[in-house]
């Protein structure tokens, strides 16, 4: 879309662009999610309610957050492989769907820990946790179709147009299952009228999250370097057995 | 339109002629349908409760059974780039290939569910609502489990690979499906979910005929 965005479609610069953002996005990483978990773990308040049950909170939360974000991101880099051929923008979807499915495993295990004393029961059928899980299932659909073709780019169109049509119904699936049932606690923080979370916990959570945010575009710059590296290696062993010079 | 009247009578041909395609599928329905009792127990009260849900999740099931073969033999024998090379665009082929595919794999579905509604004694005043809310969701199935069917062309394990990817994105129109039901039953507007169903309907067949055709672009390239 953007002009930038172009100039990275190139590998070599985004190689250039990787290298030096990553010791950055490392960093504020370990700063931030170190930082808000003992602020969120040890020195803030429990909850009235919970207890000291709700600091599950610091990790599930952004953990639900980058799961989203993710797909998210994998659907637009699938759009701009599909519709500018940008290899490296596909390459970088590839990379960022076992990310996703980690952090959305993350958020659905914690969920599960935090639902057991809250709720008394590890799972229930609720809307979110119902459409979490679908999320996971279209995580493992694209990364099931991206390795099941021979040849790997051929896989790697078939899963973006996948996470294409992912992207589409994701809103229909949010919306069938909140119609279906409900009883997770509605959105409270970004909400009309400001957050109903305290001060006190709202911060740890937010530098925790920009701490798994930062995680993320960290580890994605590393999964997109590897991938290239491996498809590079593909091309060059592919142009070594047939001989070429 | 008599491309897609032919495309339409040779699809029905190929599955309903020897080999049995479609009278498989329709099997499979019944004896899917019937296991549950021996399943979770012959309590008509429970069975009545679940009945909505057992035949809608079946046929869920049965248009999965039948999707691996959608494209499959197109592809093998040349008859798909044949279709692409036409002067007609692949959504077309793609729409002819999905009414003949739901003529003999999600009528006959809809047509038999009263009898399995019965047999799961369900209450008789929801049959015709069932039987309407497969008569527009079946379609439905069709259509998304065609994308699947075209995505996965050429793969190493197409199968399982089909329900992977087609059934989370089905979730949708089963729960209003089971929702018109569970309305007639509650006593609550049967039309809101119905409607809803008929929506995604509506919305979805041009973005799955859209899918489908690229992705059997893809497969032929």
């Amino acid at each position: 879309m953007t002009p930038s965005f172009h100039r990275l479609a190139n590998p070599a610069r985004f190689q250039k662009f990787a290298r030096r953002a990553l010791p950055w996005s490392w960093a504020v990483a370990v700063l931030a999610i170190g930082s808000g978990f003992v602020w969120g773990l040890a020195l803030s308040p429990a909850d009235y309610q919970q207890g000291d049950t709700v600091r599950v909170m610091y990790v599930h939360v952004p953990a639900a957050w980058m799961a989203m974000a993710c797909y998210g991101l994998m659907a637009l880099l699938s759009a701009f492989f599909l519709v500018w051929k940008h290899q490296l923008a596909g390459i970088a979807a590839l990379a960022a769907a076992p990310v996703g499915a980690c952090f959305t495993a993350i958020a659905l295990i914690t969920g599960s820990l935090w639902g057991k004393p809250t709720w008394g029961t590890w799972w229930v059928w609720d809307a979110r946790l119902t459409s979490v899980l679908v999320l996971f299932f279209l995580y493992l659909g694209y990364l099931a179709l991206a390795g099941a073709f021979d040849d790997r780019s051929r896989g790697l169109r078939a899963a973006s147009l996948l996470a294409l049509v992912g992207i589409i119904n994701l809103p229909i699936i949010k919306f069938s299952v909140d119609w279906w049932n409900t009883l997770h606690q509605p959105a409270s923080i970004l909400r009309a009228g400001g957050p109903s979370i305290h001060a006190s916990m709202l911060w740890p959570l937010m530098i925790t999250a920009l701490g798994f945010a930062a995680f993320l575009v960290a580890i994605l710059l590393v999964r997109i370097r590897s991938e290239l590296a491996l498809w590079r290696t593909e091309a060059l062993m592919r142009r070594h057995t047939r001989g070429a010079p | 339109m008599t491309t897609f009247g032919a495309l339409v009578r040779r699809d029905i041909a190929l599955a309903t002629r020897r080999g049995g395609d479609a009278a498989l599928t329709l099997v499979f329905f019944v004896v899917a349908v019937a296991v549950f009792p021996f399943g979770v127990g012959p309590d008509p009260d429970l069975l009545a409760r679940i009945a909505a849900g057992i035949i809608w999740v079946t046929a869920l099931l049965a248009s999965m059974t039948s999707l691996e073969r959608l494209y499959r033999g197109d592809l093998e024998d040349g008859s798909l780039e044949i279709m692409a090379l036409s002067t007609q665009p692949v959504e077309f082929q793609v729409a002819a290939k999905c009414l003949a595919h739901w003529l003999t794999s999600g009528l006959p579905v809809v047509v038999l569910s009263p009898l399995m509604a019965m047999l799961l004694n369900l209450d008789v005043a929801a049959w015709w609502i069932l039987v309407v809310s497969l008569a527009i969701g079946t379609p439905i199935l069709c259509l998304v489990g065609s994308i699947g069917a075209a995505l996965v062309l050429g793969a190493r394990k197409s199968g399982a690979l089909i329900g992977l990817i087609v059934l989370p994105l089905q979730v949708p129109v089963m729960i209003f499906g089971i929702g018109a039901v569970e309305a007639v039953l509650r006593g609550s507007p049967v039309l809101p979910p119905l409607l809803i169903e008929a929506a995604l309907l509506i919305a979805g067949t041009p973005l799955a005929l859209w899918a489908s055709a690229v992705a059997l672009r893809m497969a032929i390239e």
